[in-house]
């Protein structure tokens, strides 16, 4: 188990390094000068020439390269052209939104589409089946922003049980999670109804497997056989998906952020682009890459922990 | 290897004492108004062993799932079950959990697929053994002292031969053999000391000596705990030697049963002679006329690494074939037999020219089957393989004629049009098949037919040697001797050579002029075949020859 996290560990750190120089490349060395880029095509030559000293753009590419990737390493992002605010803070504060959303938003998901899954692959073509089935279908087809502006509707504004947007900060933590809770309910049911849909297929494909049926033979019930031996096998696809998941709703809330004006990481993403802050993007992509790979990892690790051939063959 | 239970043991049912364990009479199971099983009535008593067998669809298997109560949601079974005095078929569900694993217990097929991969041995023999204590305190009958579970799993574990030093509780099913995961099974079929154990087809997927051993253990469990042991096979070499009696079922029914030295003495019904006589068919190879050499393997060893076990340690290396030589003469019917894992299809492959090897050569008619990290075309046009399965190794979206035809981009200027369909015809016309089913796809031939299919993709192009890679073994017994005699034919008719793979003596015996033995990666014996089986010099040969399940002679009593 040990060399198998060693070895998974190791490729984490491989794959980062080659991502940091692949963004790198794209961002700085690409052809175009990042500095007339960042300010467009109107900028007067001295600006011009000012922002690309401020940006160290004057050094060789190598060197440049390892200034960026050791001010991350100590926690140094380079400050925002637009804001003038260091990067680190930007992201700090963005990432105190959507990393709680995304886990809140990953869990919801996770407890709606466990028990449907189960529900629909236990009795395989019964109503129970037909009726998890339609409503996944429809959760996946619903657009979620549009959803959200149901919830909206029906919660903020005439139940008046949540606030329609905006986020109050942590002071309050109730109040914090309860701005969460709309956005992650939208957030989780399209994924939801995915996962719904994998769990079913998963566990059908295990309860057709010849251990099971040795089960029956043992006296376990069909129940008893999907739990004890059908779900812990089933949960290799399912943990796949889970991990696609974390990372898309991590970086992936920009149209829900809008919606309930959230300052989430979508939202920065978006804004530095349009204001061509090259700092800020080039730093929250590898930080987005980070978080992938890191949630990768974590997978691989549960794989392991799942299935115990992993961990002898790595 | 000694069979303990030999035939001269039986154990009549006594009509006037008590009622038979198990009991089914007129058991009647249709799906979607097909009949399946259609009447059937078989008794078993306690320490009988009572052998079912037949061809496959014959209902062996779904007699074994109507008693387990294990039949697909829909099956209707009618009729009576009765187990024990319990009439089986009339119980709700949860009285048929109570007694699954408890009063009659089920082995199957399949070892390397029955355990679950996530969980450890211990878990899956302890679980019998806790469902069961759960359900007695749950129904408040908490009679009989509770069963030390992991106890009880180790006791279970080591009596079916499985020791603590070497299989403690903690070892998970990928870490075991296909032997030792059988014998698992067992223990978990048996932990609870169930009346009834049912075995289907237990040795079917096991090498011949692990077969012999599986079955001494499961008569050992019989005569020492007095069980009753269904056992559900297509082999009647297998049950030959253990069975008290034989039922022979045929298409739903029990066309013949009795105590099986009668049965076999008898044979009323001619559908079991048919099978006896399949069972020890021996197809007729005609002359052999030795000629110059086809197939040459010199000196030939192959490697596999192995997964580092440290780090940076450098990759260990396993031999699977280790410095073989022999000739195959032109005209020769040669065999190649082993247990998994001996290097038979490593060397099958390095033969084919689809893998290098990493010292010796292999000559086709002189020429090397591997040149430059390719196969050699001019080589492989001249030789030809099938396949085991009939199902999976065509594609089933072609229609006949491309599927027999694939091997034609060997050639350097295949035939086209008129040549291309007289071809084809030629080919399916030796094989037994008719040209028109050139049209046909796949799914409209049985298991047999595909077989001749096969064969014909192999002939098409009219190559000097064919390997056949246990082309025999997914067949029934008739369908068998029927390939069989077509392969013998084939060879009489065009002059063909044969490699013929297998780990089934009978087979190799009925269809082989030579055979070579293969143990470890290496060639321990060869020679003609019937005196290489008649009187085998290696200890492995006579292990071999020894644990193969033989039928006993016509007539003999």
């Amino acid at each position: 188990m040990l060399r198998y996290a060693l070895k998974r560990l190791a490729s984490l750190i491989v794959s980062l390094a080659v991502a940091s120089v692949v963004i790198f490349l794209v961002v700085e060395v690409a052809p175009g000068d990042p500095a007339s880029f960042m300010l467009g095509i109107n900028a007067r030559p001295d600006t011009v020439a000012a922002l690309r000293a401020e940006l160290g753009l004057d050094a060789s590419p190598l060197q440049r390269y390892l200034a960026w990737v050791g001010g991350m390493l100590t926690g140094d992002f380079g400050t925002s052209y637009t804001y003038r605010t260091p990067v680190s803070e930007m992201i700090g504060d963005r990432l105190w939104i959507s990393l709680p959303l995304a886990i809140y938003a990953l869990t919801l998901s996770t407890l709606i589409a466990f028990p449907a899954g189960i529900l629909a692959a236990s009795r395989r073509g019964s109503p129970r089946d037909i009726g998890v089935m339609a409503a996944t279908q429809l959760g996946v087809a619903i657009p979620n922003f549009w959803f959200a502006m149901l919830l909206v509707l029906l919660f903020a504004i005439n139940l008046r049980w949540f606030s329609a947007g905006g986020f109050p900060g942590w002071d309050n933590p109730f109040q914090a999670m309860k701005a969460l809770t709309l956005p992650a309910i939208a957030l989780a049911l399209p994924q939801a109804a995915i996962l719904a849909r994998v769990m079913r297929s998963a566990l059908i494909d295990i309860l057709s497997e010849d251990f099971i049926r040795t089960a029956r033979a043992k006296g376990l019930t069909r129940g008893q056989a999907l739990r004890r031996h059908g779900l812990r096998n089933a949960l290799i696809p399912v943990l796949t998906i889970i991990g696609l998941q974390f990372s898309f709703l991590l970086a992936g809330a920009i149209i829900i952020e809008q919606v309930f004006f959230l300052p989430g990481l979508g939202r920065l993403i978006f804004q530095s682009i349009t204001q061509r802050d090259l700092i800020v993007v080039e730093s929250v992509v590898m930080l987005l890459v980070f978080a992938v790979i890191l949630v990768n990892f974590l997978v691989d690790l549960a794989y392991a922990a799942v299935d115990p051939r992993l961990r002898t063959r790595a | 290897m000694t069979r303990p239970l030999s035939s001269g043991r039986t154990h009549p049912l006594d009509p006037e004492g008590a009622p038979p364990l198990l009991d089914i009479s007129g058991l009647t199971v249709t799906i979607h108004d097909k009949t399946i099983l259609d009447a059937i009535s078989l008794q078993i008593a306690a320490g009988e062993i009572v052998a079912l067998t037949g061809e496959s669809g014959s209902g062996k298997s779904i007699t074994a799932f109507a008693t387990m109560g294990l039949l697909p949601s829909v099956a209707k079974a009618t009729g009576r079950i009765s187990l024990d005095g319990e009439d089986l078929l009339s119980q709700p569900e949860s009285r048929l959990c109570a007694l699954r694993g408890n009063a009659m217990g089920m082995i199957f097929q399949e070892p390397m697929t029955a355990l679950n991969p996530v969980q450890t041995i211990g878990a899956q023999v302890m679980e019998t053994i806790l469902i069961h204590a759960d359900a007695t305190r749950a129904a408040g009958e908490d009679a009989r002292p509770p069963i030390r579970a992991e106890e009880r799993a180790r006791e279970v574990l080591d009596r079916v031969g499985l020791p603590q030093d070497r299989f403690p509780l903690s070892r998970y099913p990928h870490e075991l053999s296909g032997g030792q995961r059988q014998r698992v099974v067992i223990a978990m079929a048996i932990a609870l000391r169930p009346a009834l154990l049912i075995a289907d087809e237990p040795t079917t997927a096991l090498d011949v000596t692990t077969q012999a051993q599986i079955l001494d253990l499961l008569g050992e469990l019989v005569r020492e705990d007095g069980m009753a042991l269904m056992m559900i096979t297509h082999d009647l070499a297998v049950v030959s030697d253990m069975a008290d009696r034989i039922a022979v079922m045929r298409k739903g029914e029990i066309v013949e049963q009795g105590p099986t030295a009668t049965l076999f003495a008898q044979m009323r019904h001619p559908y079991t002679r048919a099978l006896f006589e399949a069972s020890r068919h021996k197809a007729d190879l005609g002359q052999t006329r030795p000629e110059n050499t086809l197939l040459r393997v010199e000196g030939v060893s192959r490697d596999y690494a192995l997964p580092r076990t440290k780090l940076f340690a450098p990759r260990a290396h396993f031999r699977a074939v280790d410095r073989v030589s022999f000739d195959i003469r032109r005209g020769e019917r040669v065999g190649l037999v082993g247990e998994s894992g001996c290097g038979k299809s490593t060397l099958t492959r390095a033969i084919l020219g689809l893998e290098a090897v990493a010292e010796g050569r292999i000559t086709l008619d002189g020429e090397p089957v591997f040149t430059e990290g390719h196969p050699n075309l001019a080589v492989r046009r001249k030789m030809q393989v099938v396949f085991q399965d009939p199902y999976g190794s065509f594609n089933p979206r072609h229609r006949v004629d491309r599927l027999i035809t694939e091997p034609f981009h060997l050639l350097p200027d295949p035939p086209k049009g008129a040549a291309r369909t007289q071809a084809i015809a030629d080919a399916l016309t030796a094989v037994g098949l008719q040209p028109g089913d050139a049209g046909k796809y796949i799914h409209a031939f049985s298991g047999g037919q595909r077989q001749r299919i096969a064969i014909a993709r192999a002939l098409i192009i009219r190559p000097e040697l064919i390997v056949f890679d246990e082309a025999v073994s997914a067949l029934d017994v008739r369908v068998r001797a029927q390939i069989l005699d077509l392969m013998a034919q084939l060879s009489r008719d065009y002059g063909l050579t044969y490699l013929f793979i297998s780990h089934d003596l009978s087979v190799v015996r009925s269809i082989t002029d030579r055979v070579l033995v293969m143990r470890a990666g290496r060639i321990v014996e060869q020679g003609v075949t019937t005196e290489v089986f008649d009187t085998p010099a290696h200890a492995y040969t006579r292990a071999l020859v020894a644990a193969a399940p033989t039928l006993p002679e016509e007539g003999a009593s």
